[in-house]
């Protein structure tokens, strides 16, 4: 049957030992199927260790949490307007720190909304292809930018230069932080909206040019609106982006819990608060070091629903087309 | 907004009407076109002036003794040894843990997932993973590793977070790359009796490379400037010595001492240096931050080049 094909093995071996030889080739292809299969199993335990870390952390965050909601009512955790955790007058308002983080991301987001949005019409319908071809990498690296760094420039540059406008501006203030934050969001707004913009099919665009329509027309009237649900996304993965960020605030707002809604004053976030906690020397398992657990919990709960919140509006946007 | 005398075209008002709005809605084209320019040139300004602020600030401070000498309470003799190498130690482990643990999770997720409810909650819990705040990761590492598994403030404690941090990172761009593998690749190589694991090693993995390398260079870059995970492990600030070193031990063999070792890195000792009052000591900052930036810049100009130049390439 295979006289004319060139054979590996000699077919006088073949009828010789054709029970031997047909045990070792099904031998070795119970190895290989085994061998394959140890690799699927290897690469799915790669793949589970995303379900393990977060269900660790849901964990330990809750875990910490049960405890010192055992000693803190709940319901004051939510109202009481103070947070002063390691005084002797203890108070645990999570509000005192929930007004420094709200606060900080609504400046955030005033910068950055619409900064990242003309820049995302911009580059998606106006830019010349070789302005784009260098401002997209451009804004990639400002993203790249560490955020210590950004914090840096918040305390020792931005607010030194609002202070020369508005003298009375403490050196720790909500505001400096804020525009700083909003800066670092840009890039990250920015992408994602263009993305979206770009995903608008191209014959929409010709359909309204068709008509006379201008560029700004056509991006206002016939991208945006397609592309609504893609910017809607971008914003609210902003607006999670801004409620984690940690050192912008940490260095530029201080870390003195402030129950104020107003920018120009020095405030703790959440975030800073654990910060500050973690750079004390509080001993594993008192009040203080259970705190930062129940503040984690707050801070992970407020991402995860503008997370699930973005998530489903990418997905809308996605399915439109 | 159209003008009545549109009917009449011949007329010498219509057309001239006509020409006004045109001309009208020409300049509302053109002043937006000036208004993103002036926005990429404000991103400009602030990248200038950030860069630039350093550079004043820090630039003098830049000397051949400033990577080799340990910090001091002098701010002028203070230096970034430990942090610098505390840095290359911690991203070190860091790679070892995230890049197998994300190409295999990616490859997985790619082409041997079936479609089920475990695919779907692993693909859930990556998308999530990503949008969870960095300090919230060292929540779990301060509950996880420093106090469960023993590991103290140390090295590995501080790899092992930064790695389950920029996981989702490896993960997304191992995807994405071996997404646009065409599927006329692996029919060819199944066609020649190649099992699954001959198509992903001999050509799903090498075709993906340089995206894989990519995602993983530029997760690194966010890595070694992540400060606050690593404050919430509770690393010390002020290290004035190295970690064992690996070759130190008296068998000539490997010794894995520095992994439990205390440590500083290059954003903690810059935060270290930022929140001293004295003044001389921000300048120690500024120049810390200086090398953290280029660190961090040109890793993430070689991941942008590697994509570019390979986009460029590669031609199915």
């Amino acid at each position: 049957m295979s006289s004319i094909l060139p054979l590996k093995h000699p077919p006088e071996t073949l009828a010789a030992t054709p029970a031997a030889l047909r045990q070792g080739w099904s031998s070795a292809k119970l190895r290989r199927r085994l061998a394959e299969h140890a690799i699927e199993t290897l690469l799915l335990l790669a793949a589970m260790v995303s379900v393990f870390t977060t269900a660790a952390i849901v964990a330990i965050l809750v875990w910490e949490s049960v405890v010192f909601f055992r000693s803190v009512p709940l319901l004051d955790f939510l109202t009481d307007t103070q947070w002063t955790p390691l005084f002797d007058d203890a108070h645990f308002g999570i509000l005192a720190l929930l007004s420094g983080t709200l606060t900080t991301t609504i400046v955030a987001l005033m910068v950055a909304v619409p900064l990242g949005t003309i820049l995302a019409i911009y580059l998606s319908e106006f830019a010349p292809f070789r302005v784009r071809e260098v401002a997209k990498p451009f804004l990639e690296l400002l993203g790249g930018i560490p955020t210590i760094v950004y914090g840096y420039f918040a305390l020792l540059f931005v607010t030194p230069v609002l202070q020369r406008i508005h003298p009375e501006l403490p050196g720790f203030n909500m505001l400096s932080a804020g525009l700083v934050m909003g800066i670092m969001i840009i890039p990250y707004v920015s992408s994602l909206s263009e993305d979206a913009m770009r995903a608008v099919p191209m014959h929409m665009r010709e359909a309204s040019y068709a008509m006379g329509a201008t560029r700004l027309q056509t991006a206002l009237f016939v991208v945006t609106p397609a592309a609504l649900s893609g910017l809607a996304s971008s914003y609210i993965l902003g607006i999670s982006r801004a409620v984690g960020e940690t050192m912008v605030v940490a260095i530029a707002a201080g870390m003195q819990p402030n129950f104020s809604f107003d920018p120009s004053e020095p405030a703790a976030t959440i975030t800073a608060y654990i910060v500050q906690v973690a750079l004390g020397d509080l001993p594993h398992g008192s009040i203080g070091y259970q705190t930062i657990f129940a503040a984690g919990l707050t801070l992970l709960l407020i991402t995860l629903v503008f997370n699930i919140i973005g998530h489903f509006l990418r997905k809308r946007f996605r399915e439109a087309y | 907004m159209i003008p009545k005398s549109i009917g009449a075209s011949t007329s010498e008002t219509g057309v001239a009407e006509l020409r006004r709005l045109i001309a009208r809605h020409k300049m509302w084209d053109w002043l937006f076109g000036l208004l993103g320019t002036l926005a990429l040139l404000f991103a400009t300004l602030v990248f200038a002036a950030l860069f630039g602020q350093m550079l004043i600030n820090g630039g003098p401070h830049l000397s051949w003794d400033f990577f080799t000498s340990f910090p001091s309470r002098r701010a002028a003799s203070a230096g970034i040894l430990s942090a610098w190498v505390g840095t290359v130690l911690v991203m070190l482990v860091t790679a070892l843990v995230a890049v197998p643990l994300g190409i295999g999770a990616g490859i997985y997720l790619e082409e041997y997932a079936r479609k089920n409810l475990l695919t779907d909650i692993i693909e859930i819990n990556v998308t999530n993973l990503a949008g969870v705040p960095s300090i919230i990761y060292g929540l779990l590492a301060l509950g996880l590793f420093v106090y469960q598994f023993g590991l103290g403030q140390s090295i590995a404690a501080a790899g092992l977070t930064l790695a389950l941090l920029i996981l989702p990172v490896v993960i997304v761009a191992t995807r994405e790359a071996i997404r646009t593998i065409p599927q006329n690749i692996r029919e060819g190589a199944y066609a020649c009796g190649s099992s699954k694991w001959q198509v992903v090693s001999h050509h799903i993995i090498p075709y993906s490379l340089p995206g894989i390398m990519t995602g993983v260079i530029i997760g690194l870059a966010r890595a070694i400037g992540e400060t606050a995970p690593i404050i919430t492990i509770g690393a010390l600030t002020f290290i004035a010595f190295l970690p064992p070193s690996p070759f130190s031990s008296p068998d000539h063999l490997l010794s894995f001492e520095w992994l439990l070792a205390p440590f500083t890195v290059m954003p903690i000792q810059m935060f270290n240096w930022i929140s001293r009052p004295e003044e001389a000591f921000q300048a120690n900052a500024a120049a810390a931050g200086l090398v953290l930036l280029v660190m961090t810049l040109s890793m993430n100009a070689l991941a942008i080049w590697i994509r570019y130049h390979f986009r460029k390439k590669i031609k199915w």
